[in-house]
Order: structure tokens, then sequence, then C-alpha cells
């Protein structure tokens, strides 16, 4: 079954978050999103090219950037398009088709302040733009605070070389930001003093506010969780005990804490995290529980670090209305009624 | 050993830890020091020829030619009518006439959201059309661009655009966007 509605332009598929365990996303479960296709390069032919606002521009190959010194982290991915559906109504069925659009791998690759300094930042560059060597020559305009503080060029993803649908051979890699900012199948970094204004940071990635107004450049992923057993499209077959365990991330560094309740809300319990707890990637959780056979309506909500707490879907429409499209992080609820049915409801 | 060289070597990597250190704090990051490793060759300006495409908002980038209305309506039967609908009007692909950003029912079109009309030519320039992207000469996207936005009302019909006239057009949607993000924001 397609994970994702019938599309006349294909742009991606979803990762099965119901059926994992752990936090490691195996590679062929990535979820993908893609603007134009998925280009087939020959690493011998790839070049990164850093140029503009530049002392000295430069061309990489991907033998050059395979010999600078290598750093492997773990980070989650998530479009800021995920669970986009549920402004409206609960719409998807499974943890998968709400959800789905967040992964987790361990990346390697270089730091992207390690280029930069190859080629020198001129006075007054503040941003840079990435494009992609996709169809869609995609293109994002990205903070050069950033670029210099923990962004990556990778070109390795759980100790295989990326997948071609993940960017092969090179991709841009911004921890904690939106999916789409890490651009894939990366070519050319040209540094300048203002954003670029690109398509996909005005016509789209941009979050649209109930007077009218957008948002623009956010970047930042925000704290969220989700359980995903028990999960949508599951039937709990028996009364008594059950772990309830899932994920949680966020796009500001560490998650500190997350809790859980039994009762849509009402009462909140801590759940256990699963060590290690590392920034801006995916934390496993963990709760006991003992079903009663009675209805019950499961919630979980992240903290993280800076003491964001994951709003409710109504605390969340209070401030952004419900035509904002992007960075859905409203607290998920699964129903379970008296024969063990999940589904996806808004509590 | 620390000869003299390698102590500059270690300076500069100390230089290197403050300025990073800097850039953290500070709104901008400073100018970077010494390369490190040298690698990595350097660009000749022939390099830059067939990537180098982007226009920026401010028109750096266009590259010379013109286009009229009437000349991107022949563009835009031949080759985006069929995903883009015969006026503009969407379906299969995205709606780039009408619409409107108020809710209840926003649609995000050319004419409703779009800041600016630079941006139109250069994702034109870089992503269309879908089955040939980068197969348009200057001349088709400057038309083009000229005739989707005349369709949204935004330029006369005997409108012509360059590289002088297309960053002066005043899109509807130019002041409807937001900076910095001001999140946190729901409590």
């Amino acid at each position: 079954m397609l994970p994702s509605a019938p599309n006349p332009f294909p742009t991606g598929t979803r990762t099965p978050l119901q059926d994992l365990r752990g936090t490691i996303t195996p590679n062929g479960l990535f979820f993908e999103r893609h603007h134009a296709g998925v280009p087939i390069i020959d690493p011998q032919d790839h070049r990164l090219m850093i140029h503009g606002m530049v002392q000295s521009p430069l061309i990489f190959t991907m033998s050059d950037l395979m010999r600078l010194p290598s750093i492997s982290r773990v980070h989650f991915i998530e479009c800021s398009g995920n669970s986009a559906a549920e402004w409206a109504k609960p719409s998807g069925r499974t943890a998968q088709e709400i959800h789905g659009l967040l992964s987790n791998a361990e990346w390697t690759g270089v730091l992207l302040s390690v280029l930069l300094r190859e080629a020198g930042v001129q006075p007054g560059a503040r941003w840079v733009l990435a494009e992609g060597a996709d169809a869609a020559a995609m293109t994002r305009s990205i903070p050069l605070v950033k670029a210099m503080d923990d962004a990556m060029v990778v070109y390795a993803q759980n100790g295989e070389r990326l997948r071609p649908e993940q960017g092969y051979p090179l991709r841009l890699l911004l921890p904690g930001y939106e999916g789409n900012s890490c651009v894939k199948w990366l070519r050319r970094l040209k540094l300048g003093a203002e954003p670029w204004q690109t398509r996909e940071e005005t016509s789209a990635y941009t979050d649209l506010m109930p007077d009218g107004t957008a948002r623009q450049f956010t970047f930042v992923m925000d704290a969220k969780s989700c359980i995903v057993s028990p999960s949508g499209g599951e039937r709990l077959g028996s009364h008594g005990y059950h772990e309830i365990c899932g994920v949680a991330w966020s796009g500001r560094g560490r998650i500190k804490a997350v809790e859980v309740s039994t009762d849509a809300g009402a009462t909140w319990r801590s759940a256990r995290l699963q060590e290690p707890v590392l920034p801006r990637a995916v934390t496993a959780f963990g709760i006991d529980w003992t079903w009663d056979g009675q209805p019950a309506v499961l919630q979980s909500r992240a903290i993280d670090e800076t003491g964001y707490v994951q709003p409710s879907r109504a605390e969340l429409l209070a401030v952004r209305g419900t035509n904002s499209l992007y960075h859905y992080n409203g607290i998920q609820s699964w129903k379970i009624d008296a024969g063990g049915e999940v589904t996806n409801v808004h509590a | 050993m620390c000869t003299p060289e390698r102590a500059v070597r270690c300076l500069s990597v100390a230089v290197l830890f403050l300025v990073g250190a800097a850039a953290s704090i500070a709104t901008a990051p400073v100018a970077a020091a010494e390369p490190l490793y040298r690698l990595g060759s350097p660009l000749a300006d022939g390099d830059l020829v067939g990537w180098n495409i982007d226009v920026a908002a401010d028109g750096a980038g266009l590259p010379p030619g013109q286009g009229s209305v009437a000349e991107g309506k022949a563009v835009y039967d031949a080759k985006c009518a069929a995903c883009h609908g015969a006026k503009g009007e969407g379906k299969p692909a995205n709606q780039l006439v009408g619409g409107s950003v108020r809710p209840p029912a926003a649609v995000k079109t050319v004419g409703s959201f779009w800041p600016y009309a630079t941006t139109l030519y250069d994702y034109v320039n870089r992503s269309m059309p879908w089955d040939r992207p980068q197969s348009l000469t200057p001349n088709e996207v400057y038309s083009v661009s000229a005739y989707i936005l005349n369709l949204n009302g935004i330029v006369p019909d005997s409108a012509v655009l360059d590289a002088v006239s297309l960053p002066k057009v005043r899109m509807p949607n130019r002041d409807g966007f937001t900076t910095p993000d001001p999140r946190p924001d729901t409590r």
C-alpha cells in the first residue's frame, strides 16, 4: 500500500515509525522527499563549488572531501511538512502516515565550517545559498551563523555511503533544521550578504498565519513526540500489561523529559528515556501501562533542554490558525476503544 | 618539535577556536583565518559557466535578454499549460493565478503570495518545465514570467521584462512576510 496519497508528481515516502524500535532509522526506510526526482550521479564527476563572498573560491572533488577530517554525529531529519494534514482534521491512520516524514541516522562527513575556512569568508557575508544537482536544482538560503556552527556536508549514513534518494554522493546536513534545507546532491555553496528569496523559502516552507502574513526562515523543528506502540492501525489483543513506547526529538537540543497521559491529558506521568540522549536526535521513551479494557486516549508530550513543552493541538491552533501548513507539532492522541482498536483522534 | 612554522600553525588553530566561540555569540561570523588543509582547487572563471545560475532578489544574476506578455503566452501555451492549466488555474500542478492569503480558504499563487518577481524568473529558469528543466532561453523565461504576471493583473498587456524592469515589478504580497522567527510561540 502506498503510504502517501497518489500524486501526479511523486515526491516521497514515509518512515514506518510504528514498525521500528530503538532510534536509528534503517537506510532503506529513511523517509524521502524530492522536488524533481532522484538524480543518478557518478561520484567521480561530482563537484562541490564554494564561491561568492569568499577570499578564495574553491572546487572540491569527492576525493578532496573524504580526505578532510571526518566526524560522525547522530541527528534526525524531519520535513517541516510532516503531520501537515493534522492542521485540519485527523487524517492519517498510522504513525507512518501521520508523522513518517521523520527519520534518524548517524551521519559522517566534514564540518561545513572547515570548508568555509579553507575558502575564507569575506566580511559582510551573512547567508549561504545551497544548491542541489537534482533536476529542480533546488536552492535554499542558509544563515552563515548556522553554516559556521554545526552544519556538515555528509557522504555517509549509518555506516554506508548515502543512497541516491538521500543525496548521493553529498548532502548538506543542518542539525535541527527543517529537512528541506538539508539540500541533497549538494553541488554549490554561494556566500552573500542577503538571502536569495528562492521559491522554496518564499512560496513554500513559509508559515501562513491567521492574519494573512507568513513567517519566513522558520528553520528549527520544535520539540515533538509520538507514541509508536500502541498506535493507529493496531488492535490490542489482550488486557493487562503493555509497554507504551515512542520517540521524541527537538531541533533545539536534547530531550529533557517525555510525559505520557492515558486519560486524554487529564494526568501525566514521566516516561523512561533510553540512553544516550543526544542533541537534535531522536530519543526513545517507554512507560509501563496496564490496560483495563476500558476506552482510553494515549498522548505524549516532549520537553526539551530549553524548557520548551510540546503544545496540545488546541494550544498550537490558538496561535497559528489552520493555514500554516508547516511545523505542526501538536500532541498526538491515539484512542483505544473497548475492542482494542487504536485510531487517530483529536482529543 | 615546535618549529617556527609549526608554532604559527598552532597559533592559527587557537585563533580559529576563538573565532568559532565568537561566532556562536555574535549575530554574524567573523572572517576566517588561513586555510589549514589546502584541499580543493582554485576556481577559475570558466568553472562557473552553467553553474552560477541563481538570480537574487535585487536582480543580480539576471542575464541579457527580454520578453513580452504576448511572446510569453506562446511559450506558456506550448510548455506550461499542460500542467498548470490554460490560464494558470492549476491541476495537476500548482495554481499560478488568483488565490488569496486570507483564511479560511487560503490559496497561495504567484499573484497572491510570491513576494518577488525575481523568484519567478529564477525558479522557472532552474526548475521548469518539469520534464525539461533549464531548457528555456532567457528570452523565453522573461516572456513567460511577463505572461504569468499579466494573468495576475500585476503587469499590463504591453509589458516587456528584462534585467532592469523585472526586479522593479512590485508584487502584491511583497510586505506579507515576517522575520525573524518568533518561536517559541505556544507558551
